[in-house]
């Protein structure tokens, strides 16, 4: 990723977008003419991230992801499964749980929205917009990069909504709002990451729908394998072995780390950035790379 | 083919370009001059969107060299985007944005500041009579307006060469028609297109020359006038509610004395006789003479000859698309 020319817009939201420059195009750069300034990238990015946002406003349900996803699994969790999860049944094990619960379920939120990503490439490229795009003057990677900040944006708002619900059910960080951010930031961090995987897998399968499917069976697992709703120490040890090194997990304890002040915080939050990181190295130039030479 | 020295806005040589073992275009040299409009006819599978696409740089070619407005196909394509318009089955505009929306974040991805953008869009929606529709999701758009913003957003920048690729498939003859119009007058303005079409008339109305390939490959060139002329115009068929007055209309067609009415055919076993058509006003004149004489008719239509005609008369074999069951109607000529 040396050859990067392009910064992401907000480089403190969107880390991986600096791995998308314009400059590592299969063929020898042109005459100046044909470059494409850092301005006019922006300048780009900005007129399709306006794209994405407009789809949002005439398409509202396509936030519904964002919106109901939080609410409905912090409820179903909290009052179904909370209770119970304490052993004995009392109210006390729920509000302990809604403590638990809540910052484990962050990194799940950026997850799950990622996961939109594939299913939007594959649309774009069905519906031949993406031809348009790419017969553009524009680098082709800007298109992946709006695309990015949109839905980083939308991990945001399901974050938002979901803290904002645990809040409401008796969530309590004591004072640790600077640790809540540094979640958030991680949390970003981690789900712009995972663009990259689900917009490879969006790029690669034939359907919207075959994206949707691929991508769930991906998530299931990952997600239960966790220590996002309960801690591991009752699984057996080789789904044990599987959630230590499971990036969710490491998340979630990360979170659990920064916002409630107990625990370990060092270990978690440097295996998320390892982690995340290393998602991106590894999949970033692929997903570009296939970007710029399907047909 | 021989022509007079003037800039060819697309020049290309011996481009090749297979999917495995298909060969999608195997071998095609075209020149397209400034301000003409060539037409690429040819069958489904063709290999005309293959020969689009690698000029608009979304293919890369696997043989042969291809130049736009001087630009490379391979080596230079971002120059080369920056010359192109595209239109067609597969450039598209994104259905949940308004017509508007669409052209002002077009104009800002070709680098015009936020007011040019506004302006172009305005300018091009009301050329193209979409101001009315300016605010609606695309998705809302009717076929024949889907076309037209197809068209003015491949128009915001200007460009050297516009592609039009099958720009009225699937549309009806009414908004065909619309749509024609349109590339009429931005052909009138001096652009140079490159249309590719499945309809022998659609390259008639729109283009001066005309390649016709089959295969991936060039099977006839010429300009329109030359190629129409070996393949026949439109011819008229008229079905007499009473089979039997056959023979009667030709006989009343011919006495007539009108212009190509001599070669009215009448036809027992479809029960239609055809009239070769060689103006508006012949037409007119058909049509007003059979209802003079009170003939009863039980049907009256015209007919282009169909590709697989066209195909028969310029290389006296049939086109290889996969529907091939057409049947081949006689071209009275």
């Amino acid at each position: 990723m040396s050859t990067a020319t392009v910064k992401a817009p907000q480089s403190g939201e969107s880390p991986t977008g600096s791995g998308a420059g314009s400059g590592s195009a299969p063929q020898k750069p042109g005459t100046v003419e044909g470059r494409i300034g850092l301005q006019a990238n922006l300048r780009h990015i900005g007129a399709l991230v306006r794209r994405n946002a407009l789809q949002i406003k005439q398409d509202p349900e396509s936030m519904m992801d964002a919106l109901l996803m939080p609410i409905i699994f912090t409820l179903l969790f909290v009052y179904v499964f909370g209770g119970a999860i304490g052993g004995d049944g009392a109210s006390g094990d729920r509000d302990q749980y809604v403590q638990y619960l809540i910052p484990g379920m962050m990194g799940m939120m950026g997850m799950s929205i990622a996961m939109a990503v594939g299913t939007g490439i594959n649309e774009d490229f069905r519906k031949g917009v993406m031809d348009r795009f790419r017969s553009m003057p524009i680098a082709r990677s800007s298109v992946l990069i709006a695309k990015s900040v949109v839905e980083i944006g939308r991990m945001l708002v399901a974050v938002t909504v979901l803290l904002t619900v645990g809040f409401l059910n008796g969530f309590e960080i004591n004072g640790h709002w600077l640790g809540m951010l540094a979640a958030i930031g991680l949390t970003a961090l981690f789900g712009a990451s995972l663009l990259w995987i689900f917009i490879l897998l969006g790029l690669t399968m034939n359907t919207a729908q075959a994206v949707q499917g691929v991508s769930f069976l991906v998530l299931m697992p990952l997600q239960f394998g966790s220590s996002v709703f309960v801690p591991p120490g009752t699984m057996p040890g080789w789904l044990k072995a599987f959630t230590d090194v499971n990036p969710l997990t490491h998340l979630a304890d990360a979170a659990r780390g920064l916002m409630l002040g107990q625990g370990e915080v060092a270990g978690p939050v440097m295996w998320t950035v390892i982690w995340s990181v290393g998602l991106t190295v590894v999949t970033a130039p692929i997903a570009i790379t296939k970007f710029r030479k399907k047909t | 083919m021989t022509r007079e020295k003037t800039t060819n806005a697309v020049e290309v040589r011996g481009l090749v370009k297979h999917f495995g073992e298909t060969k999608a275009v195997d071998g095609i040299d075209l020149d397209v001059r400034e301000g003409t409009v060539m037409g690429v006819l040819g069958p489904n599978g063709a290999g005309k969107t293959t020969l689009v696409r690698m000029l608009s740089t979304l293919l890369q070619p696997d043989g042969g060299t291809a130049k736009v407005a001087g630009y490379d196909v391979v080596r230079q394509p971002r120059e080369l985007r920056r010359t192109i318009g595209l239109t067609g089955q597969y450039a598209s505009v994104d259905e949940k944005l308004s017509g508007w929306e669409n052209l002002y974040m077009i104009g800002r991805l070709l680098d015009l500041s936020r007011s040019q953008s506004r302006e172009r869009a305005d300018e091009l929606l009301e050329r193209f009579s979409l101001t009315e529709a300016a605010r609606r999701p695309v998705m809302k758009y009717s076929g024949g307006m889907r076309r037209r913003l197809d068209l003015a957003a491949s128009m915001i920048g200007r460009p050297k060469v516009l592609y039009l690729d099958e720009p009225t498939t699937g549309l009806d003859p009414r908004t065909r028609n619309e749509v024609w119009d349109e590339v009429k007058n931005i052909v009138a303005e001096g652009n140079t297109v490159l249309l590719t079409t499945q309809y022998m008339e659609e390259a008639e109305q729109l283009a001066e020359e005309l390649t016709v390939i089959d295969r991936g490959r060039i099977i006839a060139e010429g300009r329109v006038p030359e190629l129409k002329a070996k393949v026949g115009g439109r011819t008229l068929e008229v079905r007499p509610a009473d089979p039997g007055e056959l023979q009667r209309m030709v006989g009343a067609l011919a006495q007539a004395g009108l212009d190509g009415l001599a070669g009215a055919t009448a036809d027992e076993a479809s029960g239609v006789v055809s009239v070769p058509i060689v103006s508006d006003e012949q037409l007119t004149a058909v049509v007003s003479l059979l209802g003079e004489r009170g003939f009863a008719l039980a049907d009256i239509a015209t007919h282009l000859p169909s590709l697989d005609e066209v195909f028969l008369a310029l290389t006296g074999q049939k086109a290889t698309h996969q529907d091939d069951d057409n049947e081949l109607e006689e071209v009275a000529a």
